[in-house]
């Protein structure tokens, strides 16, 4: 069991996001992150769907997604060479004993606060799974109060 | 040219090649109804809305073609899904229109409205919402290409009702679908039938598991070339019954839960499975790791999806059946006579040993199976037989001899209960010069027994089997031999007077106690000509189904029969 990274293209049309999820959810995969949104042309949008599974599952469900009649094509990234990032938004607690430490550790991970509150940060990250996992980590200790997490988006390197 | 909404798309239709459609009017299509009063188009007005699916449904697996239904919004299309998820499940192509309400009604929850496209969502190949007239003729022609092509499918096209009354300057689009994420699927990997042949020849026992992928690729004479070449015993799903001949001494009749030990064995000792546009069903393999054990298996289907999807393959071939098999028969060499002789004898010995048979009635009643195998002897396979769902279903694979595709209708991947009756009125609309008989039980019948009204109406003589048990008889089956007898709500002793009803309906009806009136019965049921006819054979109530394969168990470990 692997977790896979699927780059699915579709039609850019009400309801095709719904198609997919259904399909997953009849079938009985699951979903582990999911990021819709629009791509270079407007009739196309790009779906990044995670899901885990060996490759008998994921040969099913990349054969059944190529079935609905509005997904265009599919790559799956996670051999490929590909770049792929993530976006978090952390509330972490910082009252003034502490709040020294965590500027440090933004600077560290090249994150950024974008919000100051009286005993509180919100904490921007960017990055993979990776590097957004390791600064949850390094901020658990802090307390966090509130976390959101986005899918995954990804694209292959180079030419193709 | 000005044309409304609803005068495009019976242009649409025929331009499609549709003659007939099967429907049921209200509000929300009164647009299209209306359009309909004056078209050449025939509509056959059904008596509930399941009933014009099911009969779409038979039309189409009768002769090939799409199948049309039409039916109003709300609860118009609510009744429809039973007949679209039948037909999702065994692929049978139908276009299906339901009305809506007005676009600027839709999500306000206004009267008979209902979400259509979300509900079919997972039991059609696709489904269009039509927004703007405009995009009326495209949608239409798109969903009759997409119904009818690769693997085909039911697909819903739903009409709000001002989509339906505006009128805009229309010209039929002439140019060629362009559907960006749906292609055709064209030729297959050659290199995977050169491997398929190579293993053919190499085969000491080979086995042809054919099924409904066969019918609707039209390769039947495929199929038979393939057998006879190679001199390989074929057995055939449900829903392959009439693929291959069902008399021939190649065929093995159905396999799996309730097929024939012979076909069973066959497959538990193969070496070699040709799998023909099947895809692997609970109900075929039983327990999955146990299926065709020994057997190196090449799978031919359109559906790339249904490739591995259930087991593992050596060959996997995704393309027509009929191209496949056509690419195959060419380079194959034809057998030398004696080369599969002892595989051959084993399954005669089989066949000697276990052939399908039942007993005398304990209570001097008919049996169900002598029914069924006098429909066979009056008609020769030269018949169109529908079915219910239950024991009348596996009784009428078992005991009647399929010649012709699309020879036996049944609703095999979803078990539908009251689909025979109007799958039969459809299919003797497409092919009113063949008998066709609907093999029933008391319990299935009821399900949609208004369709009488329908049969009476447009004058069509199909003659329904009643082999009435007074029990729903496949659960009672299964209460006995696996809930310790308690027949927990099977008895339906409760029943109307089927001969009354099919007289208050002005059909024929007839009651049949006695086994040595079953062939005349029938014998005048056949000469009828302008009516239904609905013959209620009382038959043994607890006669079972055998043999069988016990849920979850392995093909070579059989009840009965023996």
């Amino acid at each position: 069991m692997k977790k896979h990274t699927l780059a699915v293209t579709v039609e850019n049309r009400p309801g095709v996001l719904t198609r997919v999820t259904t399909m997953f959810r009849r079938r009985g995969y699951n979903i582990e992150s999911l990021a819709v949104g629009a791509t270079e042309n407007p009739a196309i949008s790009r779906i990044t769907i995670e899901v885990t599974g060996d490759d008998r599952i994921i040969e099913q469900v990349t054969k059944q997604l190529y079935k609905l009649i509005e997904v265009i094509k599919i790559n799956d990234l996670t051999d490929a060479r590909s770049v792929d990032r993530e976006l978090v938004l952390i509330k972490v607690k910082a009252d003034n004993s502490v709040r020294a430490e965590i500027v440090q550790i933004v600077d560290i991970f090249r994150a950024r606060i974008v919000d100051i509150g009286r005993d509180s940060l919100i904490i921007e990250v960017t990055g993979d799974s990776r590097k957004i996992e390791a600064i949850e980590d390094s901020l658990r200790a802090f307390g966090i109060i509130e976390m959101v997490r986005t899918g995954k988006i990804a694209m292959i390197r180079g030419g193709k | 040219m000005k044309l409304k909404g609803a005068e495009i798309l019976l242009q649409c239709l025929q331009k499609e090649g549709v003659d007939t459609v099967f429907g049921y009017p209200g509000g929300a299509v009164l647009p299209i109804y209306d359009a309909l009063y004056k078209s050449e188009i025939r509509h056959i007005l059904s008596r509930h809305e399941q009933g014009a699916a099911h009969a779409a449904d038979g039309y189409a697996r009768a002769t090939g073609r799409v199948g049309v239904c039409i039916a109003t919004s709300g609860p118009g299309a609510t009744n429809l899904v039973t007949g679209i998820a039948t037909a999702y499940m065994d692929s049978i192509p139908l276009v299906c229109f339901t009305g809506q309400v007005g676009t600027s009604l839709i999500g306000r929850d206004a009267f008979q409205e209902a979400d259509i496209t979300g509900i079919t969502l997972p039991i059609t190949k696709h489904n269009y919402l039509v927004e703007k007239t405009e995009d009326l003729a495209r949608i239409v022609k798109e969903a009759f290409y997409i119904a009818r092509t690769n693997r085909p499918g039911p697909v819903v096209v739903d009409l709000p009702k001002d989509v339906m009354e505006k009128e805009i300057d229309f010209e039929y689009p002439e140019e060629a679908i362009n559907i960006r994420g749906y292609r055709v699927v064209k030729g297959y990997n050659s290199n995977q039938v050169i491997t398929a042949v190579d293993y053919i020849q190499k085969a000491r026992r080979p086995v042809i598991y054919a099924g409904g992928g066969v019918i609707s690729s039209n390769a039947a004479e495929e199929l038979r070339e393939l057998a006879e070449k190679r001199k390989i015993p074929v057995t055939t799903t449900l829903m392959g019954m009439g693929g291959f001949l069902g008399n021939s001494y190649l065929s093995l009749g159905m396999l799996g839960m309730h097929g024939t030990r012979y076909a069973n064995y066959a497959i538990g000792e193969c070496d070699l499975l040709i799998a023909v546009g099947v895809r692997f069903d609970d109900r075929v393999t039983g327990k999955i790791d146990t299926f065709a054990p020994h057997a190196r298996v090449i799978h031919i289907d359109i559906d790339a999806a249904e490739i591995g999807k259930n087991v593992e393959v050596e060959v996997p071939i995704v393309g027509q059946v009929k191209e496949v098999l056509a690419a195959i028969n060419q380079r194959l060499e034809a057998i030398e006579s004696e080369e599969l002789n002892e595989w051959h004898e084993t399954i005669h010995r089989w066949k000697e040993e276990y052939p399908l048979r039942y007993g005398d009635s304990s209570e001097g009643r008919i049996m169900p199976q002598h029914v069924i195998e006098e429909v066979y002897s009056l008609t020769q396979g030269e018949a169109i037989i529908c079915t219910e769902v239950g024991q009348n279903q596996m009784w009428a694979a078992q005991y009647y001899h399929y010649k012709h595709p699309r020879s036996f209708l049944s609703s095999g991947g979803l078990g539908t209960m009251g689909y025979g009756f109007p799958a039969a009125i459809g299919a003797k609309i497409a092919c009113p010069d063949l008998p066709v008989v609907d093999i029933a039980g008391d319990g299935s019948i009821q399900m949609n027994i208004q369709e009488l009204g329908t049969a009476v109406q447009y004058r069509l003589p199909i003659i329904i089997c009643i082999l009435n048990n007074h029990f729903l008889g496949m659960v009672r089956q299964w209460q006995g031999l696996f809930y310790g007898g308690r027949y927990s709500y099977t008895d339906m002793s409760h029943q109307p007077d089927f001969v009354k009803i099919a007289e208050a309906y002005g059909a024929i009806g007839r009651r049949i106690k006695e086994a040595s009136q079953v062939r005349e019965a029938l014998e005048e049921a056949l000469k009828v000509k302008d009516r239904p006819v609905v013959l209620d054979f009382w038959v043994e109530r607890e006669a079972d189904v055998y043999p069988m394969v016990p849920p979850g168990g392995s093909l070579m470990n059989m009840l009965g029969g023996d």
